[in-house]
């Protein structure tokens, strides 16, 4: 149906705000692209240049292989889901839904099959009557994607659409959404910060900062190869352990004199990093070759469940090793941190992955 | 409610109850004295129940005419009454929620220039400019007719800095929702603006219709002939200095008429208002 193509976009605020520095990103027919960062990093002023509401200061926007950048939203034939839904107050679902169409000049019998099977789809039908402050959030949140949906845009742009529910719901929803845009194949851009909703949803990545792309590609890959300490920090709950390098005549050591115990990479890091889950804990004194090992103390335990977070001061920093189940750990305990070679990531001095 | 004893109840409700005597009982001596003839209401004490002549009164007010305001009937003042409160008070809200439209919504040249400048009048009451105001309605022959009456007062700023807050209250989502959905500016202002606007427009609309209703000093420049007075000017025209001269009975009648009107706006626009309180609008 269509493809979205960003190239070198910019925005700059008539307040001399930059809030997008040249941003491209190529969004193929059919897949959901989320755009992921923290709060003011230039996601929802990107989102609105793709919808025409803000004007493009630099660069182009294309849908579909034709540039936009100098048309309005309704010609661009995009949807939105908007953070408060935006539902008109004022008037019924059955007419929110309509309203578009009808501004569109749809005969009124294909308006009315087409809002009800839309209706039908996300479990609508018996609140066709319903004004919006007669709905609880859930319910608004759906009628704000029916109101997308029935229109069969090109593309679909979310902007934060779920922030507004409680935990539980936030998770149907995104396996609802994730669903209904895989069965409907709209091309669509998603804006979050949450870095789990982005991880779940995205066929593509981008995970943005101070208005410029960290890192765009298949969520596992970014995971699993962060291209810098900005992605390897932001992506994943908890966070990457970050620990700093310092060099001496035997090669790079632990800032704390720690040494590393094998053959760094060839290119120099400063910064060396493993994941929570790559790491272990054991109480042992063996010896471990090819392995990270840190004597570490335990400062606090964390069980979720399913796993424990141990807290430990290591090598002169925090950092957080998860294990699986209850934790045998305590807090006080002496133990060595043990994380495998290939497990870790290594950053030089502009916080880029060295390999 | 806060007295809760009895003692409290009675005191709380004996001091509502005076205060509605105090600001009734000169509305209903009022009536009282709008029944009886001329006579009786000259030769004291005014007796303080209604007399016979209710129908006769009114009658003669509403239908025959009153001779010192040169034979036009009440029948008469409250229709010219009627057409300049309900014109002011259209034309002010018509005005005021365009004028609030375009500097709200829009971006355009000197916008913030035009918001000031309509702010400025709010320090130019009409009785400051009146003999500017009254030179032109005479230059376009507008002297006794109704759009003489209405047009210099319906420029408000008040009501237009009222719409302005409220369309500023408005989330910028849901005119962005509108735009994506297709609306232009007239679809959006008629299908979304104008709707979500119901209840200030109605509040507004019994404030003004009031305000028009009673204004004074305009209509007493700008009529002239007597069967385009209003009831205010009416009223005021019926009262001789003598009072053999005055027909009583007939001033009072037509006093009780003219409350009339804005009473039953307030009553009908009522259901409005508490509609609009109770439900805001999410
Ligand atoms: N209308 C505006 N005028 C000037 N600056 C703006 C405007 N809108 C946003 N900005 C600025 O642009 C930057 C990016 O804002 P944007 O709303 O795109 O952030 P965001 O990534 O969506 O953040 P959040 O996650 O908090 O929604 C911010 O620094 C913000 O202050
Ligand atoms: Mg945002």
């Amino acid at each position: 149906m269509a493809t979205v193509d960003l190239k070198e976009v910019k925005k700059v605020y008539p307040s001399g705000v930059e809030a997008v520095k040249g941003v491209s990103i190529a969004i193929p027919d059919k897949e959901l692209c989320v755009l992921v960062g923290p709060s003011g990093c230039g996601k929802s002023t990107l989102l609105r240049m793709i919808a025409g509401l803000e004007t493009i200061s630099a660069g182009t926007v294309a849908i579909d292989g034709k540039v936009v950048n100098a048309i309005g939203p309704t010609e661009r034939d995009i949807a939105m889901v908007f953070q408060n839904y935006a539902l008109y107050p004022h008037m019924k679902v059955y007419d929110n839904m309509a309203y578009g169409l009808r501004n569109r000049g749809t005969p009124k019998d294909e308006i009315d099959s087409r809002v009800r099977s839309t209706a039908k789809v996300l479990e609508l039908s018996a609140l066709l009557d319903r004004r919006p402050r007669e709905l609880s959030g859930g319910q608004r949140q759906r009628v704000a994607m029916g109101r997308a949906i029935v229109r069969n845009p090109k593309v679909f742009l979310f902007d934060e659409p779920l922030s507004n529910l409680d935990a539980k719901l936030r998770g149907q929803m995104r396996v609802e959404i994730k669903n209904l845009q895989r069965a409907l194949g709209v091309t669509s851009v998603y804006v979050t910060h949450d870095q789990l909703e982005a991880m779940t949803l995205a066929d593509i990545l981008v995970v943005m900062n101070a208005g410029l792309v960290e890192q765009t590609g298949a969520p596992l890959d970014i995971y699993e190869k962060p291209a810098s300490i900005f992605v390897a920090s932001f992506i994943g709950a908890p966070p990457m352990n970050l620990l700093a390098l310092t060099g001496s005549s035997s090669g790079p050591i632990l800032a704390d004199g720690t040494a590393i115990g094998f053959a760094p990479p060839e290119t120099p890091a400063v910064t060396l990093g493993f994941r929570p889950e790559d790491a272990d804990v054991t109480f042992n004194a063996e010896a471990l070759p090819g392995a990270l090992v840190l004597p570490a103390t335990v400062e606090a335990v964390e069980p979720v469940g399913a796993e424990s977070f141990l807290h430990c001061a290591a090598a002169g920093s925090r950092i957080i090793v998860r294990v699986s189940g209850r934790a045998t750990a305590k807090p006080g305990d002496q133990l060595r941190v043990v994380a495998k070679a290939e497990k870790l990531h290594w950053f030089d001095q502009a916080g880029k992955r060295v390999d | 409610m806060i007295g809760q004893s009895p003692l409290r109840t009675f005191i709380a409700h004996a001091v509502l109850i005076l205060g509605i005597l105090i600001v009734a009982f000169p509305i209903y001596y009022t009536f009282v004295a709008s029944t009886h003839t001329l006579q009786t209401i000259l030769r004291p004490p005014l007796p303080l129940l209604p007399g016979g002549q209710l129908w006769n009164n009114y009658g003669e007010a509403l239908f025959g005419g009153i001779g010192r305001i040169g034979g036009v009937s009440v029948g008469t003042l409250l229709l010219n009454t009627t057409i300049m409160a309900l014109g002011v008070a259209a034309g002010k809200i018509f005005i005021s929620i365009l004028s609030a439209y375009a500097i709200v919504f829009f971006r355009f040249p000197l916008r913030m220039t035009f918001f000031w400048l309509i702010f400025i009048t709010l320090m130019l009451p009409v009785e400051v400019r009146i003999l500017p105001t009254y030179k032109v309605m005479v230059d376009l022959g507008m002297i006794d007719t109704y759009a003489g009456l209405i047009i210099p007062l319906i420029a408000s700023a008040t009501a237009t800095l009222l719409f302005r807050q409220f369309f500023m209250t408005i989330p910028g989502e849901l005119v962005e929702a509108a735009r994506v959905d297709g609306a232009g500016p007239w679809r959006f202002f008629f299908d979304i603006l104008l709707p979500l606007s119901r209840t200030n427009i109605a509040a507004l609309f019994v404030i003004l219709f009031i305000y028009g209703w009673t204004q004074y000093l305009w209509p007493l420049l700008v009529t002239n002939s007597n069967d385009m007075n209003t009831i205010v000017i009416a009223l005021r025209k019926m009262v001789s200095f003598a009072d053999a001269d005055t027909e009583w009975h007939l001033v009072m009648v037509t006093a009780m008429l003219a409350i009339v009107p804005p009473i039953l706006v307030v009553v009908l626009m009522q259901r409005w208002f508490v509609r609009g309180l109770v439900e805001s609008e999410k």
